[in-house]
């Protein structure tokens, strides 16, 4: 029993990483339908920056979360200035086509400047422990994985439902016609959607490399299981993308630890069937 | 202009096609002997290339799971030889059959869904045959390749050697002729209705056409087309790899798709030649510079000619035309 919760707690935190790996994504691909394949390549960019500044640079890890997430941001908002809107245009394939030539191109610059071997950081004492609630011992990175989620889930959402700008950036995922007849700049709220979005990769990414390990190709191997989260979870649905990660993370794992022969395969297919029935999604709008 | 006039003379053979053919047919054979094995591989992606081109260039659907149907033949035509059938023509005959199959089930998916969720119903479904086939170890071989295969002589007189002068044959041949019926299909009444159908389904649906059961023609056909380049490359290399299933495959003939031009069959050839060429040439480099230079063409591509070289080449023929 105890070990049942265990797992499945193991698999809230893995979907927990995965919702702040994705919400970003489901929010920008809802308001521009801009198919971005390469925001997983932003999360490797919050990964190596959190990489760079604990091992090479010797800050302490919690520091440089913040950083992560706003240097992600910039590097987002200049791609976003100087190259996606170029393409807003153009079409899905091109757009698929752009953000893979991206995500191949960061990959082989990530490999250039820190090679291609698996890195991990040092992880302070106090996240390294168990911690025992109750009767059970859960590692208190998964814990700390939950918390650090559910407070951006909470920020994100307020930020949506009750200011100024996540009015505005509801109103034009919403219909963006309408929104532009009054009077808002669609597209200077994608530009900051945007940049916030791949910055919560980038935070995500930092504190995936604990879990997934961090190497050039992780841009790519994330990149599958974000998109099934936007897929399945709703474009632009917060609550969507929430379950879809909780949903799959707990799937992932306990499919490993209790039918690991069946593996992947059940996700896959689970998925599948599932855009076939709502091709929506499960909360989506559009 | 009467339309059957106007179908005619899109038809039309250019002196560009006539000049075509002969050289692929000499050039390996001829000067570059011993690059025989990558021209058959070449004519093998060519002749993948088009079938994604069929519906991504002309019927609008992303796929980036096409290489499902690669795969499916060439494990069919593999498994067919490796428990003792090994005539390589029935051999791709049977590919076709299961591959056109099992892309007339996908079909049903495919025409109901857009957008994100085509891609991620393409993708999802590449990702679960890759499983599916390494999980099936004891009958696909797994992650270790399916062994055993073993092509008989081809027509019963060419024996498949180590040099690839049959291969090379065989495979161009095959190429040739399909891509002989789908160029007669793309320029025909049905082929325009595909492209009519990219262009606006909604008024394809006001004019009377049953745009689903087209779509749904149209993939099958190119699953099918699709699964016989696989066979070629099963019967040929004597081997199938899951790799053969996978997702970079199926990245990598929607690359040189875009780069040698999307919609005009030739781009699909052209784009799998330079792709192929460049990727021998540049092997001894370290693959991650290659996924660079990859990643910025692409990127180059899409930026400054979206209708790839093909399209490139045209604008410029017509400009200097219009001088």
């Amino acid at each position: 029993m105890s070990q049942l919760f265990a797992v499945l707690f193991d698999g809230f935190a893995y979907g927990m990483l995965l919702f702040l790996l994705s919400v970003g994504l489901s929010v920008t691909l809802g308001l521009m339908n801009f198919t971005n394949l390469a925001h997983g390549a932003f999360a490797m960019v919050g990964g190596y920056v959190t990489y760079s500044l604990v091992e090479l640079a010797g800050w302490p890890f919690l520091a440089t979360l913040p950083f992560a997430f706003l240097i992600t941001a910039i590097i987002a908002a200049a791609f976003e200035r100087f190259l996606f809107r170029r393409i807003y245009e153009a079409g899905e394939l091109n757009q698929v086509l752009f953000t893979i030539g991206l995500v191949f191109a960061a990959s082989a610059v990530a490999a250039y400047f820190f090679g291609t071997v698996h890195h991990s950081v040092d992880l302070p004492a106090y996240l390294t422990g168990f911690i025992e609630v109750g009767s059970v011992k859960l590692p208190a990175y998964r814990i700390f994985l939950v918390v650090v989620a559910l407070v951006v889930t909470a920020i994100v959402v307020a930020g949506l439902e009750y200011t100024r700008f996540g009015a505005m950036v509801r109103a034009s995922v919403d219909n963006q016609k309408v929104a532009r007849g009054l009077g808002l700049n669609v597209n200077r709220i994608f530009a900051l959607t945007f940049a916030l979005g791949s910055g919560l990769a980038g935070l995500g990414g930092a504190l995936a490399i604990d879990i997934l390990s961090l190497d050039p190709s992780f841009g790519f191997h994330i990149l599958v299981l974000v998109l099934i989260v936007v897929a399945v979870g709703g474009l632009g649905s917060i609550w969507g993308s929430f379950l879809a990660a909780a949903c799959l993370g707990i799937f992932d794992v306990a499919g490993k630890y209790f039918i690991p022969e069946l593996g992947a395969f059940l996700i896959y297919l689970f998925m599948v069937a599932l855009l076939f029935i709502k091709p929506r999604g499960l909360f989506g709008r559009r | 202009m009467d339309p059957h006039l106007w179908l005619k003379r899109k038809g039309r053979i250019s002196p560009y096609e006539v000049v075509f053919w002969p050289i692929v047919l000499i050039l390996p054979f001829w000067l570059f002997p011993t690059y025989l094995s990558l021209s058959s591989q070449i004519a093998i992606t060519a002749l993948f290339c088009i079938s994604l081109d069929l519906i991504l260039g002309y019927a609008g659907i992303i796929s980036l799971g096409h290489a499902a149907f690669f795969g499916i033949g060439a494990y069919a035509a593999g498994l067919l030889s490796a428990h003792g059938w090994g005539e390589p023509l029935s051999g791709l005959a049977f590919a076709a059959v299961v591959a056109a199959f099992a892309g007339w089930i996908v079909s049903f998916m495919i025409v109901r869904v857009q957008h994100l969720a085509l891609l991620m119903i393409t993708l999802g479904l590449g990702f679960l045959l890759v499983e599916l086939a390494n999980s099936l170890g004891s009958f696909t071989g797994g992650a270790d390749g399916l062994q055993g295969i073993d092509t008989w002589k081809l027509l019963g007189v060419w024996k498949f050697s180590f040099w690839g002068k049959t291969a090379y044959a065989y495979s161009l041949a095959v190429l040739f002729i399909l891509f002989l019926v789908c160029r007669r299909i793309v320029r025909s009444p049905f082929g325009l209705t595909l492209e009519a159908i990219r262009e606006n389904p909604d008024r394809t649906t006001a004019l009377g056409a049953p745009n689903r059961a087209h779509l749904q023609k149209i993939f099958t056909l190119s699953a099918g087309i699709a699964g016989i380049a696989g066979a070629l490359l099963a019967q040929t290399t004597e081997t199938v790899s899951l790799e053969s299933l996978g997702f970079q495959r199926s990245a990598e003939i929607a690359i040189m798709l875009i780069l040698g031009g999307t919609g005009r069959l030739y781009g699909a050839i052209l784009g799998a030649i330079i792709f192929m060429v460049a990727r021998d040439q540049l092997a001894g480099m370290n693959p991650q510079y290659w996924y660079f230079w990859i990643g910025l063409l692409l990127m180059i591509v899409v930026l400054f000619m979206p209708r790839g070289i093909l399209g490139g080449l045209e604008r410029l023929a017509a400009l200097g035309r219009r001088r």
